[in-house]
């Protein structure tokens, strides 16, 4: 019996929407009670939280971890350490890696190597159609009694209607979730940005916005047709958004994610073809970025993750239109998400129920919450404590992050996982 | 006469005054070309590189002729040939060139930004000749000072671009350097050979060409890419001639003394009406050439002189 009592603490309670201080007591890996005091436990070993904030540890939906096939790029020992400094106690594994997960052997071969290397919970995800080349589904069932969340071929659209819908209709038979890319796959084709005055400035392809509704009208009409759980990776742009709130009250059931990346920056920030600001979907408007912000504090978007897309140098030193997309996010996830909070757009309990709550209830995990029974996933953190980020101290393999040299607030203090302190700072 | 710029990567970082320096030099270049004047003083004991990873003929003659007329010990290098084809990255093959010391480094790349990106690697001037859809600085300053010349200035004139905008560095860079100036530029072409965002760069947009092209001052045509014509982005070569063609009944909308441009290889036929092209009191095309390498000659001799002083102050220090 191993008891933990953190004492004056900022308690942000994402389920209650509370943001109070209080006392949190952790038996055995699980949290057992909250108090609005400190009260005398007599055998637990007491930590102080100076005030600062504790909150469920995140669950970050759509990590790459470039196991199997590059792991010089990010391996789950690096993942894993990098999640623990970034205060997340859950990563939710992509499987958009070399050779795709899209069977029960690379599943289990994934996990192993999570449980042997990662400090922090890995649940992994596994392509929705072999090889995610969109022409035939994968084991869906085989793939979620080996331990799949969700279904997903990533970045990658499932073009062919016919295929999506059957996956769908699949999926729907066995209540497995799908995660789906929005992005209409023909007009994206060949895009490095968004189009406009920036994007015709800098002579780079671009893609309409519009693109993304295309994208999400689609899927709305397949979600009717067959009832399936649907998740939407990443919704970044305003004109997706009205369609994204009528399929909500329709009953359809479908949520959406937005990337921490597409919160914070916006297509200006590629600046003179910084293509460490290239993702997919492409950075987009000042406009856009501000709609989406408030469609998360409204909770029409349910979802933020980190999007964490490690890359090597050599993928990104070359010519915008050639390099490759994404940025990694792990430890970066919190602080840029504060931004949010600074910036008054959103307050913490808000923001926890995007990066907590919501994605717990979406996979089904009692996580994500300060309650009595939740695992003793937390994490403690000074909101305000201001520091420059430098990549070259990132704990992930690669320093791919458009961070770099950015002023930031908001340092995680510690982590713990099942109770059990996996992130102290200064380690 | 002021120019700070340490490389001649676009026309966007350009400040008026730099550019009116670059052209008032180049100005006197052409005078001195004409004349028969040689300046093999200017960059005599420097060495110039062009790379060019993309086929040009003018482009590249116009920097040789002016390299070495200024001087300098100057090296072609065919770099779709070379060893990009084994894989090497832009970045090696910067790092490269670097090593060998060059001091002036003239390049042609496919990709927008691809120029920039190779300056932030090298430690000599670097004179974009053409990045992607980007920018295409030196076609816009010998643009320029046609233009100037043609017309006495270089201010309040109204200047029609017509053609493929979209693909076109030249129209970027032109737009650009002509706003600058404070002139009324006007761009002309089918509605799928606009750039997106166009109506925020400061410009009247037109579809059609009689409209367009109305009280004119200068006729800027622009190659139509034979690969753009089959019907992805326009129906056809000879509806397109057709609309946006320059021939005598369009060009008539402009003012009787306007001036028309074309930055080369001309398709006759498709974008312009050979006997426009060929007339030569509306056509300057030939002057555009002849000024071509006048600019590159200006533009070489202050990158060089900022070089060196550069370099001086990096000696002292060091």
């Amino acid at each position: 019996m191993t008891k933990t009592l953190f004492i004056n603490a900022r308690l942000i309670d994402p389920v209650a929407l509370t943001d109070q201080s209080g006392a949190l007591l952790v038996e055995d890996g699980r949290i057992v009670e909250n108090f609005d005091d400190s009260p005398k436990i007599p055998d637990a070993n007491v930590i102080d939280c100076g005030g600062h904030c504790l909150a469920p540890g995140i669950i970050d939906i759509g990590v790459k971890v470039s196991e199997p096939g590059e792991r010089h790029k990010e391996s789950f020992r690096s993942a894993g350490q990098a999640a623990a400094a970034g205060g997340v106690t859950t990563i939710v594994t992509r499987p958009d890696t070399l050779p795709a997960i899209d069977t029960p052997e690379t599943l289990e071969f994934v996990e192993r190597r999570a449980q042997e290397d990662a400090p922090v919970h890995v649940l992994p995800m596994a392509a929705l159609t072999k090889g995610r080349l969109g022409r035939e589904m994968t084991e869906i069932g085989f793939l979620q009694d080996a331990g799949a969340v969700a279904f997903t071929d990533c970045d990658r659209v499932v073009a062919n209607t016919k295929v999506f819908s059957r996956a769908l209709t699949y999926a729907r038979s066995l209540d497995a979730l799908v995660i789906g890319h929005i992005q209409e796959p023909i007009l994206s084709e060949g895009a490095a940005v968004t189009s406009g005055k920036f994007a015709s400035l800098r002579g780079l392809p671009g893609v309409s916005p519009m693109a993304e509704r295309m994208g999400l009208d689609r899927d709305i009409s397949l979600l009717e047709m067959t009832g399936a759980r649907y998740h939407v990776d990443q919704v970044t742009t305003a004109r997706a958004l009205p369609a994204l709130e009528r399929a909500k009250r329709n009953g359809l059931k479908i949520t959406a994610g937005v990337g921490v990346h597409h919160l914070t920056l916006n297509e200006l920030d590629v600046a003179d073809y910084r293509t460490f600001f290239k993702l997919k979907p492409p950075l987009r408007s000042e406009d856009d970025r501000l709609a989406v912000v408030q469609a998360v504090a409204d909770g029409l978007i349910d979802v933020i993750s980190s999007m964490h897309t490690p890359q090597d140098e050599e993928s990104k030193r070359l010519p915008y239109e050639e390099a490759a997309s994404g940025a990694v996010g792990l430890e970066t996830l919190l602080p840029a998400a504060l931004r949010l909070y600074h910036a008054e757009m959103i307050d913490l309990p808000r923001l926890f129920r995007a990066l907590t709550r919501n994605p717990a209830h979406l996979l089904g995990l009692d996580a994500g919450r300060l309650r009595a029974g939740a695992p003793a996933d937390l994490v403690l953190f000074d909101p305000d404590a201001p520091f420059q980020l430098d990549r070259s101290k990132l704990l992930s393999k690669s320093k791919n992050t458009p961070f770099d040299g950015a002023r930031m607030q908001g340092k995680v203090l510690g982590t713990w996982v099942n109770g059990t302190r996996v992130w102290e700072n200064g380690q | 006469m002021t120019f700070r710029a340490n490389h001649l990567l676009g026309i966007e970082p350009l400040h008026p005054t730099e550019i009116t320096t670059l052209l008032d030099l180049a100005d006197s270049y052409a005078d001195h070309n004409r004349k028969g004047i040689a300046h093999r003083d200017v960059l005599v004991g420097m060495t110039q590189i062009n790379m060019f990873f993309e086929n040009s003929t003018r482009t590249q003659a116009s920097f040789e002729i002016a390299g070495k007329r200024l001087g300098a010990d100057v090296m072609n290098m065919g770099m779709q040939a070379s060893s990009i084809k084994k894989g090497e990255t832009l970045i090696d093959t910067a790092l490269t060139l670097n090593a060998m010391r060059p001091d002036l480094l003239v390049v042609r790349h496919p990709q927008s930004g691809a120029v920039d990106l190779l300056a932030q690697k090298v430690n000599c001037a670097v004179l974009n000749a053409g990045d992607g859809k980007h920018e295409h600085p030196t076609q816009a300053l010998l643009d320029a000072l046609t233009i100037r010349r043609a017309k006495g200035r270089l201010h309040r004139l109204s200047i029609a671009i017509c053609g493929d905008i979209s693909h076109s560095r030249v129209a970027r860079s032109n737009i650009m350097l002509l706003g600058k100036m404070e002139n009324r530029v006007r761009l002309i072409g089918p509605p799928t050979l606009m750039p997106s965002g166009i109506s925020e760069f400061g410009v009247e947009v037109f579809e059609d060409m009689a409209a367009g092209l109305k009280d004119v001052d200068v006729v800027m045509m622009l190659r139509l890419q034979k690969e753009r014509m089959d019907g992805g982005f326009i129906p056809s070569e000879r509806e397109y001639f057709h609309r946006y063609g320059l021939d005598a009944d369009k060009l008539s909308h402009a003012k009787p003394d306007a001036i028309v441009m074309h930055p080369g290889p001309m398709n006759r036929g498709v974008e312009i009406d050979g006997n426009i092209a060929d007339d030569i009191n509306r056509s300057v095309i030939q002057e555009q050439v002849e000024m071509g390498v006048a600019v590159r000659m200006a533009a070489m001799d202050l990158l060089a002189v900022n070089l060196r002083k550069k370099r001086g102050q990096e000696a002292i220090m060091a």
